[in-house]
């Protein structure tokens, strides 16, 4: 019962999605944590353009672990959402599509999200040996003096996600503990 | 006198380092299965195989479970019939961390000021606990701590008048504001009594106590169940999506207290719960 997407991720897919939907992703993605996302509300702050195009894609919310030599990254599972929150909305109205990571979102983004039509996935927090083996490539392309949260460009395939909020602003979280 | 020398320590450091995010231990292993196989929901039964499945892959590709491999917290217990020789302990402590995190390829995610937060680049230093005990043995536990739970852990000094009910109370109340944020299904480190620094550190060695044994103290492991029982009809299940295991277990310690208090600290680990040990 899986749903597979594919990016970039349009408008018409994230209508598609429902909460407690099971989903593989493929595609590019790109990583931040606090730190990246400081910045880059920074440069949106100072009309700046951001060193990622956000339009119809996807964050992942990680710090992977180093990579060993051969492989192209090291566990990567989800961090905690809700610090990112401060930030979120900018990102959203900037044409960010879909957000990955773990925990609960704050009103605010929420509302930006059903707005203009966002998603918001969970990976399984502390299944990062199992997430890294769906990132074929990585490679940064900001920040890299923030280490492990430095931006990450990830090429993925079937990444397991589940869809927590929807573009509705329907949230498993609330639903499935009721 | 028994002499150690640091280099030993060193080396022992690394090592725990390294093991405890690779190796998963058995208890925790066993009762992630046993939740797995008392779950009815399939998404909860789903996620609780992931996590089963991540295990064996770091297991088996010697990386580690859980991308936030923590700050490494050392919990070393000194014989007071050994000498330890060689060099400085603290050092020798913070140098197998520092090996541990490079040569194992783990997460360096400690900052050298609370406030001006620049990286240290190796994950020193450790937070270090000494006891010193009787013989002539060196004991040391390595106990990575990831943040996502770490957050979620509270302290409270409750009135002697709140009594049991409100020591449950409290730690129900910690959990259910935890929700999904730690990763369930967690694991709850509880210290009661002592002072307030006291009943914090009790909470996190809880931390470190197998999942298959209980406080020795029959009220207390009495109290383990009954609030494990109450956590796991919250509901939040694996991930926060539901299900009957929020819980794997409850670990109370517990340590004499003023005529004035109850303090109680809630400390939360999440179902990558780490620790290794060696004596040497
Ligand atoms: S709370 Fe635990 S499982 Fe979750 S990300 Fe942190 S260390 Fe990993």
């Amino acid at each position: 019962m899986e749903k597979k997407i594919s990016l970039p991720l349009t408008y018409d897919k994230v209508k598609q999605l429902k909460i407690g939907d099971s989903v593989l992703i493929t595609g590019v993605i790109y990583t931040a944590r606090d730190a990246a996302h400081k910045r880059l509300v920074e440069l949106l702050d100072e009309g700046k353009s951001m060193p990622i195009d956000v339009k119809d894609s996807i964050i992942y919310y990680v710090g992977p672990a180093p990579a060993k030599p051969g492989q192209p990254i090291g566990s990567a599972g989800p961090t905690t959402s809700y610090r990112m929150d401060p930030y979120t909305p900018r990102l959203l109205n900037s044409g960010l599509r879909g957000m990955i990571g773990k925990g609960l979102r704050s009103k605010e983004v929420i509302e930006s999200m059903k707005k203009n039509g966002a998603v918001y996935f969970a990976a399984i927090g502390g299944a990062a040996a199992l997430m890294s083996k769906s990132i074929k490539k990585a490679e940064i392309v900001a920040y890299e003096d923030l280490g492990s949260e430095a931006i990450r460009r990830l090429e993925v395939v079937d990444l397991p996600v589940i869809v927590v909020i929807d573009s509705e602003g329907n949230n498993l979280y609330e639903i499935s503990q009721n | 006198m028994r002499e150690i020398n640091v280099f030993e320590i060193t080396k022992a450091v690394r090592n725990l380092c390294i093991n405890s995010n690779y190796y998963l231990s058995q208890d925790v292993k066993d009762r992630i299965k046993e939740a797995f196989n008392n779950e009815s929901s399939s998404m909860a039964k789903d996620i609780l195989e992931k996590i089963l499945k991540n295990i064996d892959i770091a297991k088996n590709e010697d990386m580690p479970a859980c991308q936030d491999t923590g700050m490494a917290c050392v919990f070393v217990e000194i014989g007071q019939d050994i000498h330890i020789v060689g060099g400085d302990l603290e050092d020798a402590i913070n140098e197998g961390v520092r090996q541990g995190y490079i040569e194992g390829y783990l997460r360096k995610s400690v900052v050298k000021d609370p406030l001006n937060r620049v990286n240290t680049k190796d994950n020193t230093p450790g937070v270090i606990y000494y006891d010193m005990v009787s013989g002539n043995k060196l004991n040391i536990t390595v106990a990575p701590k990831g943040f996502g739970s770490e957050n979620m852990s509270q302290i409270k000094m409750l009135k002697p008048a709140d009594g049991i009910e409100g020591v449950k109370e409290f730690i129900i109340e910690v959990v259910r504001d935890a929700g999904p944020n730690p990763c369930p299904p967690i694991v709850v480190g509880v210290g009661i009594g002592g002072t307030f620094d006291k009943a914090a550190n009790m909470a996190k060695r809880a931390l470190i106590r197998p999942l298959s044994e209980k406080n020795n103290n029959k009220f207390y492991r009495d109290l383990e169940d009954e609030i494990l029982e109450e956590i796991n009809k919250l509901g939040i299940g694996p991930q926060g999506f539901g299900g009957k295991t929020t819980a794997l277990a409850v670990n109370i310690e517990t340590y004499p207290t003023h005529i004035a208090g109850l303090p109680v600290a809630v400390n939360i680990n999440c179902h990558v719960t780490r620790h290794a040990h060696i004596e040497l």
